[in-house]
């Protein structure tokens, strides 16, 4: 601005810079008193109400038992190990949630755009059906029909060391025995040959055009290495197998039938969004494309995996964000089923066993806040990674 | 995630009222609005339980209609509150309810921690299991590796955990929220026990598909005394809500009942009966009460002997004996409550 243009009797208050600063002031102070008002007056009534309040319960041993513990957990161990627990327990349930839902979900979705008539009306028949019945409900059903299904312990199914009943799945557990390092450091030999292999594959396709196949070569030299360095260090491996005792069936690995219910549900659930997302994803780009692509010269698996795939990812990625946060967040209905994850145990258990509501609601609050927003940012970069590069 | 969503609005009730101070008057507080508001279960058969046409009835819901009946001559006077283990203390520390007779156990955490006070006890109860009777299982120290079902939200998982370890024998836990997919789950085959309170094991066996396959094993493995329990600092609430009980009890060893209460009141000759029933001088006044606030608890709910039968007892589909919850009188019996003089 030049001084021409601005009036003469220009006070502090008249320009637009100063007001916008002094109404943010006074909305920032408001904020920050009310906040400070509701802070006080609770703590003031949590006194007057003689209720302890602080988290020096997380300390205390927590005594109760939980059915799924990834990590050592007893019950002499303390409330912020059991807590650990059932966060470990939510994040395995929603990423193994979002990876099959994922799957599931791109299956189902070119499903239903297939030519086949019947593959498209089972997929048509999927997704309706699962997107328009409650998840709770559907949770009960894959829980409770599963149960009812099953054999009882000493009538298991049984096939090679698996045993199937209505406690779970059991298979043999391997347990490593001496030497078995040397078969880990054929491992992650293995692995860095193979990011050599896929890095040089990638340098001569540009420099030749000469295309080489190098992740299924990947996957063989993994494979193929770890298995010669198994058999050089004779096999240390020893496998503890499952046994029907008298109640239950003893050793081995179990998958229990909360952990399968809640998976099944919350994967074919969002499944069933995001193969719609990803229908709408591909429908988005242009048959021009497509056309253009064939002309090229290009086969049909390589027109999708290059041309139509990476056009429709853009439109499928930011409600694909939205869906894995419902699904983090929906695990949460695992605890009507008993599948122990942060709402029964922190939520459900701890809350009963110590009664400090605000602090256990107050936790359970800031952890899926931040599981959706750790969800979210990767989601952010992965979309501007793939969006559209002008130059 | 309905019990939540209350949860987090009795937690922002807390922090967004005024305080009203640790020593509300309860009492002024009732009489101005004019009735009771009593939390109660979702529905535990015999404790609390809402008829088809929502009427409550079982002992906890006695317990509140007697405090009514003392303070109001009415036990009409109550409205209820219907609330999971999980949501009852946040209900009562936040002032939506008055009282809280919940089948709740009384516990030293609960009664040290959560700005709570236990007032009297209605019944005498214990943690025991529920097995298949083909299992061939007759005593809890067999269930060395059973999957052993509960619900979630009580006093059950923490006993579970102690008798387990203490005898040293495995388990496997299944926790579930709601007590009745906890017994579906159990029904079902999940769990090879189920546990809760005793008084629970036989209003949930009559639940199940077949009642008589079941089996509820001998050993009790905690003490469960259940009673009503209100916020604490409010003495005067207490008083009434505690003395309300042993009023019943009282009645049930000096053979007053419903029946005969009128008949008593108008012949006794009893100086203490004439007390109790307020035909001499006015102890009800000590506690802001009527004079006739014991005669109007015995007359309008009866006493402890009939709220058990009618709500418990043999002839009722819970089926519970007397068991501990007799009067001390008698054999096997501690029900005993302080003299009203």
């Amino acid at each position: 601005m030049s001084d021409k243009t601005t009036p003469s009797n220009n006070s502090f208050l008249n320009d637009a810079g100063n007001r916008a600063l002094i109404f943010q002031i006074v909305l920032l102070v408001m904020v920050v008193f009310a906040g400070y008002y509701l802070f006080s007056n609770l703590q003031s009534n949590l006194d007057n109400r003689g209720i302890s309040t602080g988290f020096s319960f997380f300390n205390e041993p927590a005594g109760f038992p939980i059915l799924i513990h990834l990590i050592e957990y007893t019950e002499a161990n303390t409330y912020g190990r059991a807590f650990f627990v059932a966060l470990i327990n939510t994040f395995v349930i929603s990423l193994l949630g979002i990876i099959l839902a994922t799957i599931i979900g791109v299956i189902m979705g070119l499903a239903r755009l297939s030519k086949n008539w019947l593959v498209a009306r089972l997929a048509t028949v999927y997704i309706e059906t699962l997107r328009n019945i409650p998840l709770l409900l559907q949770m009960f059903f894959w829980y409770f029909a599963v149960l009812a299904a099953l054999p009882a312990p000493r009538n298991s199914y049984e096939f090679a060391d698996f045993l199937l009943n209505k406690r779970g799945i059991y298979s043999p557990n391997p347990i490593a025995q001496d030497g078995f390092g040397l078969v880990i450091f054929g491992f992650v030999l293995s692995i860095v040959a193979s990011i050599g292999l896929i890095i040089w594959a990638k340098k001569r396709q540009t420099r030749t055009g000469l295309w080489f196949p190098a992740y299924w070569s990947s996957l063989g030299v993994i494979v193929g290495v770890t298995f010669l360095f198994l058999a050089v260090s004779g096999f240390p491996i020893e496998f503890d197998l499952p046994q029907k005792s008298r109640f239950n069936v003893t050793g081995g690995m179990v998958l229990p039938p909360e952990f399968v219910a809640v998976l099944v549900a919350l994967s074919t659930y969002t499944g069933a969004f995001i193969a719609e997302i990803v229908r709408a994803g591909i429908l988005s780009v242009n048959w021009g494309q497509t056309e253009a692509a064939r002309s090229l010269g290009l086969r049909d698996n390589l027109t999708q995996r290059l041309i139509v795939l990476p056009q429709a990812l853009r439109v499928i990625i930011p409600p694909l964000t939205s869906q894995y946060l419902n699904l983090a967040k929906n695990s949460s209905l695992g605890a009507a089923i008993a599948y122990p994850e942060l709402v029964a145990v922190v939520m459900g258990t701890t809350l009963n066993q110590t009664g400090q509501a605000i602090e256990t609601i107050g936790l359970c609050m800031l952890v899926y806040g931040s599981l959706s927003l750790s969800i979210s940012v990767f989601m952010n970069w992965y979309n501007s990674k793939m969006s559209l590069i002008e130059r | 995630m309905k019990s939540n969503v209350c949860k987090l609005l009795s937690t922002a009730a807390i922090a967004a009222t005024i305080s009203t101070g640790a020593a509300a008057a309860t009492l002024d507080d009732v009489k101005s609005k004019g009735f009771i508001q009593c939390g109660v279960s979702n529905g535990v058969p015999g404790f609390s339980n809402a008829d088809d046409k929502g009427n409550w009835s079982g002992i906890d819901v006695d317990a509140c209609r007697a405090v009514a009946s003392a303070i109001f001559g009415d036990d009409q006077k109550v409205k209820f509150t219907p609330l999971s283990a999980k949501e009852r203390f946040t209900a009562l520390q936040s002032g939506e309810i008055d009282i809280l007779a919940r089948n709740t156990t009384w516990t030293y955490t609960r009664d040290a921690s959560l700005g709570l006070d236990f007032t009297a006890v209605n019944f005498y109860d214990g943690q025991g299991f529920m097995v298949r009777k083909d299992l061939g299982v007759t005593s809890a120290l067999d269930l060395d590796g059973a999957t052993v079902c509960t619900e979630q939200g009580t006093t059950t998982e923490l006993n579970m955990a102690d008798f387990f370890r203490k005898n040293k024998l495995s388990y496997v836990p299944v926790v579930v929220q709601k007590a009745d997919e906890a017994l579906s789950a159990y029904d079902q085959g999940r769990c090879d026990v189920y546990t809760t309170d005793k008084s629970g094991l036989a209003a949930h066996r009559t639940k199940l598909a077949n009642p008589s396959a079941h089996l509820i094993l001998p050993e009790t493995i905690s003490k469960e005394p259940l009673g009503p329990v209100v916020r604490h600092g409010d003495n005067q609430w207490k008083d009434i809500v505690t003395w309300s009980m042993f009023v019943q009890v009282n009645a049930e060893e000096m053979n007053i009942s419903s029946k005969n209460v009128a008949k008593v009141k108008s012949e006794t000759n009893d100086p203490g009966i004439k007390r109790l029933l307020g035909v001499e001088g006015d102890m009800g006044a000590q506690l802001g009460l009527p004079a006739d606030w014991a005669y109007n608890i015995i007359a309008n709910v009866g006493n402890y002997g009939e709220v058990f039968e009618r709500n418990v007892g043999p002839s009722t589909p819970v089926d519970l004996p007397r068991g501990l919850n007799a009067l001390w009188t008698e054999a096997g019996g501690i029900m005993y409550a302080p003299p009203v003089r």
